[in-house]
């Protein structure tokens, strides 16, 4: 009910504010009516009207009259390598911290002219600066997240604090770590206490060791079915965004989160225009648009991710407003690091060590008797058949 | 003809039931209340509304299905003539080249067939100045492209079944060789043909890596956009379409295969009056 | 056929030549050229060399696709046979009802699949229930072969049943006539006749089920690789076109190998069963 009510409220709010937003918009932008712009986002990370919430982009689109071309990526990666490639021109897209700084280096990213998104002023400031943009010239935050470890109260006993429950022997076969290298590798490397964005072999070596030990423990890799396995009970103990907890939590209540005292990482997903935009005006708008208060908290709401957003915190309607885990008070707040964008050289080191701890400890033999029997049995087969023709062929002569 | 004996309608049902569990299952889950697909919580109809509001889902369903038919057509007409050509070839080295080249794009890992296609779209749209060159035709040239040798694998059998002498007294007889083929050979390999044809189009309706590196900003197809919610969960409104495109189809399937039956029945009648 | 009609058929496969020379030969040089060069572009040994870490990895997806493409083999041949039997308008019907179920997307089949599969899932409730000690199933090798089998059954099941839904049936009665039981008429006539379908039901299931990758995250739990997860992983993280490009090289060549190998194979058995006629 609580949820309906503030759902109710947001709906209201946007509503109310269509008439001031447009009141406080400076520019006349009524030219860029009947243009489009092609927005690239992650999959399910904008409100997009389901449960009577928000539709951003609809909304967008009737205010502005600039149609909205909405297509989702699923990795970081895969968004690089469609941008990279040159074969389709994006106005909008939102990578997250590394990657922004990868694309800024590659110039695959502009500059944006912040004069034109008079709401940037609701970003808070310790989001401002960051290290991928250090001058503020090429994003604007949209999204925030930390890893944090989700375990089920059933099963685990006590109140652990530390990455250390993941190397629980206790709980072997209930563990699960991400089926990702680099982030997978962070979980070793905050145990162990060695930098995340480390370009030492050694340091690499030390993780792949941990996670080496951690493997005989571990139920299974996994990347979206996660959410699933600890729902259902499947596994007891993983490592996962904190905003994803909360939507498990949902589904299971006997799941609790804390944030390891070793430290963790922190993302920030920040909305870019490439360099191939060819509507950098609309996409600006479009910028400025995602920052209102009213679309800024309806996609808080959607997403379940905390938002730099500052408008949306302080907002009383915010179903999360001061929830502890999304927005940890200052002793709670665990030590941080970003990912930052690893060379080539440790890229590699840190694939072919991720592709020997899946290679590691396995039994083969089973495998190589296998293929030597089918080998034999096929061969034999073939001697047989040919040597019958052979016999065969001789009754004919 | 005769009837299935016990054995072998215990034996279709078996198969069935394991193509058809995990159907259930999604089946199930689309009724959900709550979001999970790993827990039942209790039964709603929340799903099937949302998805009945959720625009991008249906455009890109409609996508999907423009997608599907279209190159599958394509992948069809251009898979047979291949085969009719091939078929006529001698076994030889050439033959087994051309088949091995045709197979490449289901040796490769879709990955790689998604990737190296996206490079040669750009190159080609940088070298004609196209901005933007990905879109439905890439996406299309794409489809045909992975199903084509799925539908020649499913020709190729049938012609080297029929009678070479079959087209071949058509024409002694009188019968031009194109239409030979069309009233000879391709009734003979029609089968083949209708399999085929089925195989492009799911193929094409459930591709989604190959699907992901081609497709451009304005044409998203539903397996891409179920995808990209993995990064944080795939909703079951997913399950609901899911269940509505098989009942739909499972209704009419079962609609078409009462009418011919009835046909059959009033054949049979007729014939005996 | 005189030599001109015979050309003239030829050409019918000349769309398909132009069509595959531009969108497969191409984009197959391009994955060569990114094999034997590093990220600058200089020719490099250094991707095929790399390659012997992962024999173990490249042995296991052969040892996968071979066992699931005979599953699939022994599943649907009896199943392709039966349906053939039956009367001709339900046998389109029964294709589609073999189909359908690809129709649902791949992602949530998968997950359909795990829901089955798991230690909390319905196979273990269903045991439990009935008393009997739980089975685990979920993130071995076994459940991803079931997967495999699973999506790729269709494909066997298609090529077999055309082949046999027009099946000369005079040569059957033929050999009936001349007094050959049920089990003599189905090696020597039946399946000689059906070998053509069987080896493009195998290429269809074994080709890709080899380079499959998602299986085997999602039902093998990430614990071992498939060469398909590691090719996936060069291109989706490390952005190393060149090595995922070398692998796949391999590994069109390794699935070349088989292939040939089965050629030769399935030829020798066609005339040992043109023999017998």
């Amino acid at each position: 009910m609580k949820k309906f009510l503030c759902l109710v409220s947001v709906v209201l709010i946007c509503v109310l504010s269509i008439v001031p937003a447009f009141a406080t918009e400076s520019k006349d932008y009524s030219h860029l009516k009947g243009t489009e712009i092609n927005v690239y986002n992650w999959g399910e990370y904008i409100s997009d009207g389901a449960d009577d919430t928000l539709d951003v982009n609809a909304l967008f689109e009737e205010e502005t009259g600039i149609k909205v071309n909405y297509t989702t990526f699923d990795s970081n990666e895969n968004m690089y390598n469609k941008l990279k490639s040159g074969g389709a021109d994006y106005d909008i897209v939102i990578p997250s911290d590394y990657m922004i700084e990868r694309l800024i280096a590659e110039e695959l990213v502009q500059k944006i002219d912040f004069s034109n998104i008079p709401n940037y002023s609701n970003i808070l400031d310790e989001y401002k600066n960051l290290y991928f943009d250090p001058n503020n010239e090429y994003s604007v935050p949209y999204n925030v997240g930390m890893v944090g470890v989700i375990y089920n109260t059933k099963v685990v006993e006590g109140e652990p604090d530390s990455w250390s429950l993941m190397w629980d022997e206790q709980y072997s076969g209930q563990i699960m770590n991400f089926n990702n290298p680099r982030d997978a590798f962070a979980t070793a490397q905050w145990y162990a206490g060695l930098d995340i964005n480390s370009t030492d072999g050694a340091d690499w070596g030390k993780a792949y060791e941990l996670l080496k030990a951690q493997k005989p423990l571990v139920q299974s890799y996994v990347m979206d079915e996660v959410y699933n396995k600890m729902e259902s009970g499947e596994a007891a103990i993983c490592a996962y965004y904190a905003g994803d907890f909360l939507s498990m939590y949902d589904n299971n209540p006997d799941l609790a989160f804390y944030y390891p005292k070793e430290g963790t990482n922190i993302f920030v997903d920040s909305i870019c225009i490439p360099t191939s935009s060819q509507n950098k005006e609309a996409a600006e708008l479009y910028i400025n648009f995602l920052l209102r208060e009213d679309v800024a908290l309806a996609n808080a709401e959607y997403i379940c991710y905390a938002t730099p957003n500052k408008t949306v915190i302080n907002n009383d309607d915010y179903s999360f407003k001061g929830n502890e885990i999304l927005y940890p008070t200052k002793e709670g707040m665990p030590v941080t690091n970003y990912f930052h964008h690893l060379d080539s050289q440790t890229q590699l080191m840190m694939t072919s060590l991720w592709d020997n701890l899946k290679i590691d400890g396995n039994e083969n033999t089973g495998i190589y008797i296998g293929l030597i029997s089918f080998c034999v049995v096929s061969l034999a087969l073939v001697i047989f058949v040919k040597v019958r023709q052979k016999i065969r062929a001789s009754y004919y002569d | 003809m005769k009837k299935a004996g016990l054995p072998s309608t215990i034996y279709v049902l078996l198969v069935f039931a394991f193509l058809y569990v995990p159907m259930l299952i999604v089946a199930v889950y689309s009724f959900n209340s709550s979001n999970s697909t790993g827990v039942f919580e209790s039964f709603s109809l929340r799903w099937y509304t949302e998805l009945f509001k959720d625009e991008e889902t249906i455009k890109a369903f409609y996508n999907t299905i423009v997608l599907a038919i279209t190159s599958a057509v394509t992948s069809t007409v251009i898979g047979t003539l291949a085969a009719l050509g091939i078929d006529k070839m001698k076994k030889s080295w050439r033959r087994s080249g051309i088949m091995t080249i045709t197979n490449i794009p289901m040796m490769n890992p879709e990955i790689v067939t998604g990737v190296s296609m996206m490079l040669l779209f750009v190159f080609i749209g940088s070298f004609l100045r196209i901005n933007g060159v990905l879109g439905f035709w890439t996406l299309f040239i794409a489809h045909v492209t992975f199903s084509l040798p799925y539908v020649i694998l499913n020709i190729m059998p049938k012609l080297e079944q029929i009678n070479p002498n079959l087209a071949e007294a058509a024409q002694d007889l009188g019968c031009a060789p194109g239409k030979a083929i069309r009233k000879v050979v391709l009734p003979a390999i029609k089968p083949g043909i209708m399999s085929g044809f089925i195989m492009a189009f799911t193929l094409s309706l459930d591709d989604f890596i190959i699907s992901y590196f081609v497709s451009g900003p304005k044409f998203q197809t539903l397996p891409i956009r179920i995808y990209s919610m993995t990064k944080k969960r795939v909703t079951p409104d997913m399950y609901a379409l899911s269940t509505i495109i098989f009942v739909v189809i499972l209704i009419l399937l079962i609609f078409v295969n009462m009418n011919s039956l009835k046909g059959e029945q009033s054949n049979k009648k007729g014939a005996v009056k | 056929m005189n030599k001109k009609n015979l050309f003239r058929q030829k050409l019918c496969a000349a769309p398909h030549l132009v069509w595959s020379a531009i969108f497969i030969v191409v984009p197959l040089i391009m994955v060569a050229y990114y094999s034997f060069t590093n990220a600058d572009g200089e020719f490099t040994l250094e991707n095929i060399y790399r390659l012997s870490d992962y024999t173990d990895t490249f042995l296991r997806s052969l040892w996968y696709g071979i066992v699931a493409t005979l599953i699939c083999l022994v599943i649907a041949y009896p199943l392709a046979y039966i349906i053939s039997q039956m009367k001709v308008k339900v046998q389109t019907t029964m294709m589609m009802l073999v189909m359908i179920p690809m129709w649902m997307n791949f992602l949530i089949r998968t997950y359909a699949w795990m829901n089955i599969l798991e230690d909390s899932g319905i196979i273990n409730k269903l045991l439990s229930l009935l008393g009997m000690e739980p089975v685990h199933m979920i993130n071995t090798g076994g459940a991803v072969i079931l997967g495999m089998v699973y999506n790729f059954l269709p494909y066997m099941i298609l090529p077999i049943y055309t082949v046999l839904a027009k099946l000369d049936r005079s040569l059957i009665e033929a050999a009936q006539d001349l007094g050959a039981g049920k089990v003599r008429v189905f090696s020597k006539v039946v399946f000689p006749l059906s070998v053509s379908g069987v080896v493009s039901g195998i290429t269809m299931v074994f080709v890709p089920s080899v380079s499959t990758f998602y299986i085997s995250q999602k039902l093998g739990g990430g614990t071992f690789a498939l060469i398909g997860d590691v090719i996936e992983m060069q291109f989706q993280v490390s952005n190393n076109f060149n090595f995922g490009a070398a692998l796949s090289l391999v590994l069109m060549v390794l699935i070349l190998i088989c292939m040939a190998f089965m050629n030769k194979f399935s030829s020798s058995e066609d005339v040992g069963g043109g023999m017998v006629l």
